[in-house]
């Protein structure tokens, strides 16, 4: 059966935005990812699930170039791609919310909108901060997340936790034309900052984004998610489509262990690759 | 079966405070404004006491004590807001003076030329302490602590060792030393007092590293290096570079105070004291910078050195005995540090330029 959007419905054709082969990052001799393929396409959500020390960090670090790789490649529109810094991976149209939200409570709101990319004018030895424009655009974006009425000038850390993570998401938005990776900040959330969190993923895929939703929980990824990708102990341990599992057999692998490693293996026998 | 996918609808209101913006809710979010309250009272300690202080005279010689401290202050403001420490800025500023004096009294270089070999040496001890603060992630502390002492050693010794002595004198016949005093060691004398063009050379790098701070790319960098290293990480933000570069900015700002003080006595005299290191981290704090990093300003630093300058010169024109000075400027550093404990709790509900 297929219910889901109808965005999914070519989803497994479309050539993949940006495509892990063999990922593979150690870290000294422990292997955070071995040999993990994933292919991201636009106007798709794929969401990581998998518990602490699963890899979904290292692969969002991978994905967002703040991690590189030791073995295997990420391919960007299908040419070999290497992110050196996060500002690389950026500049290519991939945004990232990051789980700690990477926000520098002493700078200003716009600051840290646009902290890494800041808009200037003027030639090199004059050139400065566009503080006009970044401001303008910063009011706008947040506007656009529903936080309005909002003082760019004021220090991040007079805002509230729930626009704090409006100004990380505003800002991944703003930055991400073609990936946005939201990895679910570890913060409690309350309701209505959870339907924020999902709905700037459902907002990114309609715009034709590839989201890779990372989360903890199999409840709200089933709301949003085309692709399941379930981790565990580096490995991928299971790559399921919104029509393959319904949110109960989607919790159960996520919480059950036993059934976890016995899809895996059985994947495993099914295609060796992985 | 799959459950009903949420759909995209607009973003529900977060509801907003009234913002509150008043002048001194503004004004109590400056970095600088300590730095200035306390010239204000500095000023209503000593004016009635000395009332020389306030004279053309006065006024050249604490400017004349403020401007190498107000150079070094700015440099080390800087660093200070992006998390570091630098303890060798003095010594830099000896032993560069000393590497030009012997270029040229032993080598026979000219002055220029010698003020290029020695800036480049300076920047290559800035180099090593950026470096080394970066890959190994040792406390810059420690780091250039270890620089002052290698390098206030070295000078020592290279210095009896070469000319004798720890004082190399003779250099005002070098070629081109007429166009180096006019730009490292002219006066204007206005009234009874010398100004000397030192303070021309404070203003200009206090105004340059304010301007780096507030409006350039490379001052988002520093803010973000400082006040929250993962995130500046997270985002691309050149942290290595950006530390580095500060590195050499305070290792020039020692080049530029040793060729000050150079060029003025015609000589140097090797005698480094870590006091005078210390002196620049105190004057950056007074101007407000947090030592934790992530705040600070270099105007606060220059009114920190303006701060000092008056303090000293008061306690000589009042007649008391110099040796409290120490003793006050402890007591200032205190209160400085108390006072931006206070800044850093307010920073929460304060607007911020």
């Amino acid at each position: 059966m297929s219910t889901a959007a109808g965005t999914t419905a070519d989803g497994g054709t479309a050539a993949p935005v940006l495509e892990l082969r063999g990922a593979t990052a150690r870290f000294g001799s422990v292997a955070a990812l071995s040999s993990v393929d994933l292919a991201l396409r636009g106007g798709e959500v794929t969401c990581l699930l998998g518990e602490n020390g699963s890899g979904k960090s290292t692969l969002v670090g991978v994905l967002s170039g703040m991690q590189r790789l030791t073995e295997g490649e990420l391919l960007l529109d299908g040419r070999p791609a290497r992110f050196r810094s996060p500002r690389q991976a950026r500049a290519a149209g991939i945004a990232t919310v990051w789980q700690d939200l990477a926000i520098a409570p002493l700078m200003s709101v716009w600051r840290n909108f646009f902290l890494g990319a800041e808009p200037t004018r003027g030639p090199w030895p004059l050139r400065r901060l566009d503080v006009a424009r970044a401001q303008e655009v910063t009011r706008s974006a947040m506007a656009g997340v529903g936080v309005v009425g909002l003082d760019p000038d004021q220090p991040a850390s007079a805002l509230q936790a729930g626009e704090r993570q409006s100004l990380a998401i505003a800002r991944a938005l703003h930055f991400g034309a073609r990936v946005l990776v939201l990895d679910e900040p570890t913060a409690p959330m309350t309701v209505a900052q959870r339907a924020l969190v999902l709905q700037s993923v459902v907002a990114a895929r309609e715009a034709g984004l590839a989201v890779v939703f990372v989360t903890h929980s199999p409840q709200y990824a089933h709301l949003v998610g085309d692709r399941f990708v379930l981790l565990g102990g580096g490995r991928v341990a299971g790559d399921l489509t919104a029509e393959d599992v319904d949110v109960h057999d989607l919790t159960r692998l996520v919480a059950g262990g036993d059934e976890l490693s016995r899809l895996t293996d059985a994947l495993r026998t099914a295609r060796p690759d992985h | 079966m799959t459950p009903d996918r949420l759909s995209y609808a607009a973003a529900a209101p977060v509801v907003r405070r009234s913002p509150g913006r008043r002048l001194l809710d503004r004004l109590l979010a400056r970095p600088s404004i300590g730095a200035l309250v306390g010239v204000g009272l500095v000023l209503l300690i000593f004016a009635p006491q000395a009332p020389g202080l306030l004279s053309t005279g006065g006024l050249a010689t604490v400017l004349d004590v403020a401007a190498p401290l107000g150079i070094g202050g700015v440099a080390v403001a800087l660093l200070l807001v992006a998390g570091q420490f630098d303890l060798s800025i003095g010594v830099v500023a000896v032993s560069s003076s000393l590497l030009t004096a012997l270029l040229v009294t032993q080598l026979g270089l000219g002055t220029w030329p010698a003020l290029v070999v020695s800036l480049v040496a300076a920047l290559g001890v800035g180099a090593v302490n950026g470096l080394l603060v970066v890959f190994t992630e040792l406390p810059s502390f420690l780091v250039t602590l270890a620089t002052f002492l290698v390098l206030q050693g070295g000078s020592l010794a290279v210095a009896s060792a070469v000319a004798g002595s720890s004082r190399v004198t003779g250099l005002a016949d070098a070629p081109g030393w007429d166009s180096a005093l006019a730009v490292f060691g002219a006066t204007a004398q206005l009234g009874e007092g010398r100004f000397r063009i030192s303070l021309v050379w404070w203003v200009l790098a206090t105004a340059l590293t304010s301007w780096l701070l507030w409006r350039t790319r490379f001052g988002s960098s520093v803010f973000a290096t400082g006040g929250a290293g993962r995130a500046a990480r997270e985002l691309g933000v050149p942290v290595w570079r950006t530390t580095v570069l500060l590195f050499l900015g305070t290792a020039s700002a020692g080049w530029l105070i040793g060729t000050l003080g150079l060029v003025r006595l015609g000589g140097v005299q090797v005698d480094p004291a870590l006091g005078a290191e210390i002196e620049f981290i105190v004057v950056a704090v007074i101007g407000g910078c947090l030592l934790t990093g992530g705040y600070g300003s270099t105007v606060g630093a220059a009114l920190g050195a303006l701060l000092y300058g008056i303090a000293r010169e008061g306690i000589n024109l009042a007649g008391w005995d110099p040796r409290w000075f120490q003793s006050f400027l402890g007591f200032l550093l205190l209160v400085a540090l108390l006072l931006n404990g206070v800044v850093r709790r307010r920073l929460g509900r304060v607007p911020l330029s």
